[in-house]
């Protein structure tokens, strides 16, 4: 359906007309808003080996609506994928990342494209949000050569270098010793930029983390292991895999933070605080309590190990995109039609 | 005249003239009138290098040394890791001096942990940095293989030539002496099977440094096979070849031998034990023509097809298992390629069949001796030969 709306030629150009009509991009200023805002973040930070950073988050309501307007398309585009995928038009693996938009827009608004991101394979989202398009995405995603990547990579191997994102993943876990040997060369390079190398629970106890760990924390590298915990490894639960699910402190040694991953103001914390640390201490891991509404990939309908329950009750109460609508009507910086308008448009 | 001179005065000293072999002295090309015999006799016990003829001797170990060190002093991007490179010297010292040269920002001791450091290493090269990795031996690549192939090999295409990774993975490769099984694997087939990689093994020491400057310059990764017991050898090596800008093209085999009455294909040690199978043959009136691969991946499928197609016979050598083997590729372009100009079969010798054993005598049976060379040459020349004893 989303498709759809796209591709028929009356409705996209009235789509294009309305924000001017709407002068919602024009005349309010709330999406040039620069007024300091602050906020809390919706639970205090668990720290292991640290100092926790503060809960009040300094944000604006440009900063916020942005957050919107880029998680709701991420979503939209999500959703997308997932039709294109049923239509036999993406083929092979497609792993989607709704649900978990946060994270990859928090950590954007926390750090600059010189530093460098590398994910494993559901990493749509966070190709788009170091400044993919969708037109790359899509592509890509129905192997043509307007793809990110020409359409030799497919879903799984987004990249874009240009901006610090090193890809798009297939093999658990290898990702990331990749992404410490990058902070490596960020530090012999002496670019003053950190790396964060993400990773899901279920790659959380492969061996190769804990070997690039030990020599990140021995080398004194400005890595950030970032554990994207959605508490499913494929079809097994965190609790059936590790024997500690406690993700933030498995470095032992290396400090670590629990944040809220579903709040994108927490993790814009974190990950400023988290780079901070890195260039003057060396590794730190970042682990975000997160969620994925669909199964791990397409193939995977997602409720054979969990029940429908649990998925509408995060969606209810921890969706991200609906914390931050919340969040700019509770501050008056919009209005409920105005925030309808922009996600719909995604623009 | 002058030699014999010197080797007189030599062995009157109390030198045996096998030390004198081993020392090289007898192999050494005499320079014109160059030197008095006094002269001579000093190097017997100090570096051949202060020999005064006209071409050097030099190590292979040396050859890599001193590739590693004008390549780290030429580009700054250039680093060493991997386990004891630094403060032990390099466990095979071919890294030595380079810690104090360089510092350990750029010569880097790795804990034992080959899936952690080949993976910051492959990071290293996407981030626009030219890492050398050295294995201690090449079987505890296979620690690390995913990263050597999915990490390194694959990227540069999978994302469309945005990530380009200008890694270089060495190390001692194949069978060394006595080490037994899970140490004497040879790699070259199972890496040389992989497009995205580049392997290279070199013979002589004008192929160490040739090789190895061209594998660090190179864009892309590339698996760059020594041989332990290469180590040691000395080969004579010309001006050109110790300019800092000598480089030997990739994807190019050598001619070590010229003949016209079979080809033998072989790379690494073996090319050794293909040339001496040569000085036997010829003096049974075969001449045998020893092409030394360099480069295992591209294979220099033109100057093999081309040789085949002057002798037409071939015999290709190798150390490691026959089964998908370095050979099996060889036979298999030359018969799509110059099928009608065999006049025999293809003879492959390989390793032997069965992981390495330790006792000397069976090794020596596992792995492919000059006599084996010899005995294929002339099978391959339609002449009688003892059957090989059984293994």
């Amino acid at each position: 359906m989303a498709l759809s709306k796209l591709s028929s030629p009356s409705s996209l150009s009235t789509n294009i007309l309305k924000p001017l009509t709407n002068s919602f991009l024009l005349h309010r200023p709330i999406s040039t808003d620069t007024t300091p805002l602050t906020i809390e973040t919706s639970v205090p930070f668990t720290s292991h080996q640290c100092e926790a950073p503060s809960r009040s988050v300094e944000t604006t309501p440009k900063e916020l609506l942005s957050f919107f307007r880029q998680m709701a398309t991420m979503r939209r585009m999500e959703i997308a994928a997932d039709s294109l995928y049923k239509a036999k038009l993406v083929r092979g693996f497609c792993h989607l990342y709704d649900g978990q938009e946060a994270v990859a827009i928090g950590m954007e608004a926390g750090i600059t494209k010189k530093d460098s991101i590398i994910t494993a394979y559901r990493d749509h989202c966070t190709f788009l949000g170091r400044g993919g398009t969708l037109l790359e995405v899509f592509s890509e995603l129905m192997g043509r050569k307007d793809g990110c990547s020409h359409g030799k990579g497919g879903s799984m191997h987004f990249y874009k270098k240009d901006s610090g994102f090193y890809g798009g993943h297939g093999i658990v876990g290898a990702q990331i010793p990749l992404g410490c040997g990058l902070a490596f060369a960020q530090k012999y390079s002496k670019d003053e930029t950190v790396t964060f190398a993400l990773y899901g629970d279920g790659a959380a106890n492969q061996g190769q983390l804990f070997e690039a760990l030990n020599i990140a924390a021995l080398w004194d590298l400005p890595a950030i292991l970032v554990c994207e915990n959605n508490h499913y490894g494929m079809g097994t639960a965190e609790w059936r895999a590790a024997k500690s699910p406690s993700y933030y402190k498995r470095g032992d040694y290396v400090p670590g933070l629990k944040v809220d991953g579903m709040d994108a103001l927490a993790v814009k914390q974190a990950c400023k605080f988290a780079k901070e640390h890195a260039l003057k201490n060396g590794p730190m891991i970042l682990e975000m309590d997160t969620y994925r509404y669909h199964g791990h990939s397409m193939s995977d309908p997602g409720s054979t190990y969990r029940t429908r329950d649990e998925i509408s009750g995060v969606r209810q109460e921890r969706d991200p995109i609906e914390r931050i609508r919340k969040l700019i009507l509770a501050h008056d910086l919009a209005t409920e039609k105005e925030l309808k308008s922009v996600s719909d448009l995604c623009l | 005249m002058v030699l014999l001179l010197a080797v007189n005065m030599v062995t009157r000293a109390g030198f045996s003239l096998k030390q004198l072999k081993m020392w090289g002295i007898i192999r050494q090309k005499v320079a014109a009138g160059g030197g008095s015999p006094v002269a001579r006799i000093r190097p017997v016990v100090s570096n051949l290098r202060n020999y005064s003829s006209a071409v050097k001797q030099m190590m292979v170990r040396e050859a890599l040394n001193s590739a590693l060190d004008e390549e780290m002093s030429a580009d700054p991007k250039v680093f060493l890791m991997g386990e004891e490179v630094g403060e032990y010297q390099g466990a095979y010292k071919i890294s030595k001096g380079l810690l104090e040269k360089y510092g350990p920002e750029r010569v880097l001791d790795t804990p034992i942990t080959e899936a952690g450091f080949t993976g910051i290493g492959v990071g290293a090269a996407y981030y626009g940095l030219k890492p050398v990795v050295e294995f201690m031996t090449f079987n505890f690549s296979m620690q690390a293989i995913d990263h050597i192939i999915n990490s390194a090999a694959k990227s540069n295409y999978m994302s469309s030539g945005q990530i380009s990774v200008p890694i270089v993975f060495r190390g001692p490769n194949g069978a060394a002496a006595g080490v037994g099984a899970q140490h004497s694997h040879c790699y070259a087939a199972w890496y040389a099977s992989v497009p995205g990689l580049k392997v290279l093994s070199p013979y002589s020491s004008e192929d160490a440094r040739g090789l190895l400057k061209a594998a660090i310059r190179d864009p892309d990764p590339v698996v760059f096979l020594e041989n332990e017991l290469l180590y040691g050898e000395s080969f004579p090596v010309s001006a050109e070849v110790l300019d800092s800008s000598f480089c030997l093209p990739i994807g190019k085999a050598k001619i070590e031998r010229e003949g016209k009455d079979v080809t033998i294909t072989a790379f690494s040690k073996i090319v050794g034990l293909s040339l001496k199978a040569a000085e036997i043959l010829a003096k049974e009136g075969i001449s045998a023509e020893v092409i030394n691969l360099r480069s295992i991946r591209p294979l220099d499928r033109s100057t093999i097809n081309a040789s085949v197609r002057k002798t037409n016979r071939l015999v290709t050598v190798e150390e490691g298992f026959p089964q998908h083997g370095v050979g099996a590729e060889i036979c298999a372009s030359v018969i799509e390629e110059s099928f009608s100009y065999l006049d025999a079969p293809v003879e492959r010798i390989a390793g032997a069949d069965v992981p390495m054993p330790y006792a000397a005598n069976l090794e020596r049976m596992a792995v492919p001796q000059v006599e084996d060379i010899v005995r294929a040459a002339k099978r391959a020349c339609y002449r009688s030969v003892p059957m090989a004893a059984a293994a």
